[in-house]
């Protein structure tokens, strides 16, 4: 089972794992990214490429299906704007055993960091500010190639 | 023609989601942009750092080098910052 959404609403992980458990599999693993409070940051927004962002989370979930057993993987993530303390991006992935879902949900979000056509701003009272990508990102998903 | 898409930092440099332009035969993503950034003011602002553009054709992430013959949509943005 692939799950894969775009979505601005805020979304119920409790929920998410849940639809996971039922298909019977030994181990979950999963991630939540949050807005979080950076200096003075207030809120983020996020924009995306509508066309591709779907396509190319469901090509990261099926090339995960294709390095570990992972009978079940989801990807949410959310677009506009978010206050500090709300979830953006919710990922899990469900195999037999621990090492292979701890590895496949790494993969999935170091991977959508990089190749997901997301962007996020950050808004500091009124003032808005493109976030810059990191090199850090790049290392963590290059692990991955 | 080719339909050309903007997000992010290079959308609100050059002020418009979108634009149809004609491309030449044999137009490579670079060399398409080089002509844009000569055409107006805005479009060489969006594209000075040429290191921070990133690109897709049809929906596929491509480099810089990627020829757009038999493309229709060219996407150019800045890193993605998900997650």
């Amino acid at each position: 089972m692939i799950d894969v959404r775009i979505q601005a609403e805020r979304f119920d992980s409790a929920a998410l794992l849940a639809a996971l458990e039922a298909d019977g599999v030994g181990a979950i693993a999963s991630f939540t990214g949050l807005v979080r409070s950076d200096v003075g940051v207030t809120a983020i927004e996020l924009e995306h490429y509508p066309a591709m962002t779907q396509a190319s989370l469901q090509a990261l979930a099926t090339e995960a299906q294709s390095r570990w057993n992972l009978p079940g993987a989801i990807i949410v993530h959310r677009v506009g704007k978010m206050m500090v303390g709300e979830p953006i991006v919710f990922v899990a992935a469900a195999s037999p055993h621990r090492a292979e879902a701890l590895a496949a949900c790494a993969f999935l979000i170091d991977r959508l960091k990089t190749d997901a056509p997301f962007w996020k701003k950050e808004y500091r009272g009124e003032s808005a500010a493109w976030v810059e990508a990191k090199a850090s990102d790049n290392a963590r998903a290059a692990n991955w190639d | 023609m080719i339909q050309i898409v903007y997000f992010a930092r290079v959308r609100e440099a050059i002020g418009v989601d979108g634009e149809q332009v004609e491309v030449e035969a044999g137009s490579s993503i670079a060399t398409l942009i080089d002509r844009l950034a000569q055409e107006s003011d805005r479009h060489s602002a969006a594209f000075q750092d040429r290191s921070k553009l990133r690109f897709a054709v049809d929906q596929k992430m491509v480099g810089a080098d990627t020829l757009l013959d038999n493309a229709k949509e060219l996407a150019i943005f800045p890193p993605v910052t998900g997650g």
